[in-house]
């Protein structure tokens, strides 16, 4: 059995709105719980602590304060530039995830306060065929990386992402060369880079902008590394410990700073902020 | 490809006539002129028109000339810098020291094995942590001292394993990019055959990018991509084209910026003339990035950067559908 399942956040319903069922079952711990406290709680279980899939605009407001967030997201979509098509055409793929997150593309940007902190955040969503990078989203990234830069701000990444998008085929992987050309920027202007790595943060979005925060921070129940499990045991059939990748396996190989609650994370995204108030 | 093997017999049965017409003095001159035409008529219907899994197989072609043979050709006296100061040395990812036309310049190099033995050492030219390490150092080296930078691309991709991941991989890659970005001096990259994932692009940020003509550049293996996307291995040929991969199409779609011409059939089938190619296509980009003042060339590489991604304004009236349930 596949641990790798099981490190999974858990996909399940959380609805908005009240529909047939008011009550959903943990598949962690199995208890019956009812789902608008699971909302309530950061989609975090209340009886056994297991995390769900956060949207973006869910990750948002768990973070930033309330009323503060400006949607900075233009409302661009990929051109599709190689009329990509597998068992199912690109555009076709693209209009289900559109439909299914109302979002364009993987990412939300904006601009708002932490702890009264000003900030730019990034936000993948990881429902947006895995929150991988393509054109947009990594154009979204350099986007909020400059608004940072004119504003004086400090940039936050929250990445969810299987890496680059294969659609978009080496325009994808080219979005890592673009976010690490604009992270310089920030870096000369002297504003801090905060990055948060949640489950996952793996391929193309781990080996570019998302390991070069000033600081990484990890979310419990993270999973960070550039090939995944499976790539690994079908190339090289290797046997992997159980805790591979995880945030812990980071932790302790000294790949990030810290590791952190979904409950805390915006707490310590203010503690860190706070230390570069004024600095420069 | 089988074809070429008749194309091998052709070859060779036009060397036998001839050392038979010097030895014999027989005149078999007209025999061989014939043979000659035939093998340059099939050479043109078998190359000429070559698919973009015909191209992969090119690129990973086993008798196609490799880094070194290249820097034994191009360049002059190659003095390698090993290791990466902390855990060790890579033997697919090279570094060091050359001159092009007398001038020192900085190697990077991405070296396949030619036997079964070699692939053992170099991991069938997949680099590891110690390998962007080691990139990372030599291309802070060429800064430091005005030294151009130039990359020879040939990986599968970065080495996928326990102990990359233990070391971090993802993070060497975004350092040897991040270099790449910030370094003060000309840097030309080449995909001489295989341009693999992030592993190639680790040092494949450059101020001019070039590609020979039967290399390809990808965001995955056709392999990896069909089965990813087409949840079947046996489609990597769809996945090939679909990806658009080869030289002419990233020339086409603006990505590259030049294709170093190769002998009908490949590189392997005269890497001299091939070497010889690349060499003054790469002087040529090294004038021209010279010629340019230095505040001028960090602005350009960054804008070639910085405006790549192809997107639009959406109609204002896409997605108004209410949310769906989450998964």
């Amino acid at each position: 059995m596949s641990l790798f399942k099981e490190r999974q956040y858990l996909r399940i319903r959380v609805d908005r709105e009240a529909d047939d069922s008011l009550w959903m079952k943990c598949k962690s711990c199995g208890e019956l719980v009812f789902k608008r406290r699971v909302r309530e709680n950061n989609n975090v279980c209340p009886n056994c602590g297991e995390y769900f899939f956060l949207t973006a605009q869910e990750r948002i407001d768990s973070l930033v304060d309330p009323g503060s967030f400006e949607n900075l997201t233009e409302p661009i979509v990929t051109d599709d530039p190689l009329g990509f098509a597998d068992n199912q055409p690109y555009t076709q793929r693209l209009r289900e995830a559109q439909e299914k997150t109302s979002l364009l593309d993987a990412i939300v940007i904006g601009r708002g306060t932490i702890q009264s902190l000003p900030v730019v955040l990034g936000v993948m969503d990881f429902r947006f065929i895995g929150g991988s990078m393509g054109s947009v989203m990594g154009e979204h990234i350099c986007r909020a990386m400059e608004a940072a830069i004119a504003e004086r701000r400090a940039f936050v990444l929250v990445s969810s992402s299987g890496g680059a998008r294969i659609q978009e085929g080496m325009f994808s992987l080219l979005q890592m060369a673009k976010t690490v050309i604009v992270r310089r920027r920030l870096a000369e202007a002297g504003l801090p880079f905060i990055s948060v790595m949640t489950y996952p943060t793996s391929g193309g979005v781990q080996a570019s902008i998302a390991s070069l925060g000033d600081i990484l921070i990890a979310e419990k129940g993270a999973l960070i590394g550039f090939a995944g499990r499976r790539v690994i045991q079908q190339t090289i059939s290797q046997d992997l410990p159980e805790h591979f990748q995880t945030e812990t396996f980071a932790l302790e190989r000294g790949q990030i700073d810290r590791v952190v609650r979904r409950e805390e994370l915006r707490e310590e995204l203010a503690l860190a902020l706070g230390f570069f108030v004024g600095a420069r | 490809m089988s074809d070429e093997r008749t194309l091998d017999l052709l070859e060779t049965k036009i060397e036998e006539l001839r050392q038979l017409n010097a030895v014999e003095g027989i005149d078999l001159s007209k025999e061989i002129a014939k043979l000659e035409e035939k093998l340059q008529h099939l050479r043109q219907k078998l190359y000429a028109n070559l698919n973009d899994w015909e191209r992969v197989k090119l690129a990973r072609h086993p008798k196609r000339p490799y880094a070194l043979d290249y820097l034994e050709m191009v360049f002059e006296g190659f003095y390698e810098l090993r290791g990466d100061r902390v855990t060790g040395d890579d033997r697919a990812l090279l570094a060091g020291l050359a001159r092009l036309d007398g001038r020192p310049v900085v190697i990077l190099a991405q070296q396949k094995g030619r036997t079964t033995e070699e692939n053992k050492e170099r991991f069938f030219g997949m680099p590891r942590p110690q390998g962007f390490r080691k990139a990372r150092r030599a291309i802070e080296l060429a800064g430091r001292f005005g030294f151009p930078l130039i990359s020879l691309i040939d990986t599968p991709g970065a080495y996928p394993g326990l102990e990359a991941e233990e070391q971090n991989v993802g993070a060497t890659i975004a350092e040897s990019l991040q270099a790449m970005a910030g370094v003060r001096v000309p840097t030309v990259a080449v995909v001489i055959g295989e341009g693999g994932s992030g592993g190639a692009l680790a040092i494949g940020l450059a101020d001019c990018v070039l590609m020979l003509e039967n290399a390809i550049f990808s965001v995955i293996t056709p392999e990896g991509a069909a089965s990813i996307l087409w949840k079947d291995k046996d489609k990597a040929k769809d996945a090939a084209a679909a990806l658009q991969l080869t030289a002419d199409r990233l020339l086409g779609l603006g990505l590259v910026d030049g294709i170093v011409p190769e002998p009908l059939g490949g590189a392997h089938k005269d890497p001299i003339k091939t070497a010889s190619a690349l060499k003054d296509e790469l002087a040529r980009r090294l004038r021209e990035l010279e010629a340019t003042p230095a505040e001028e060339r960090a602005a350009r590489r960054y804008a070639r950067y910085r405006t790549i991604g192809r997107f639009h304004v959406a109609p204002p009236s896409v997605p108004e559908t209410p949310p769906e349930p989450r998964m």
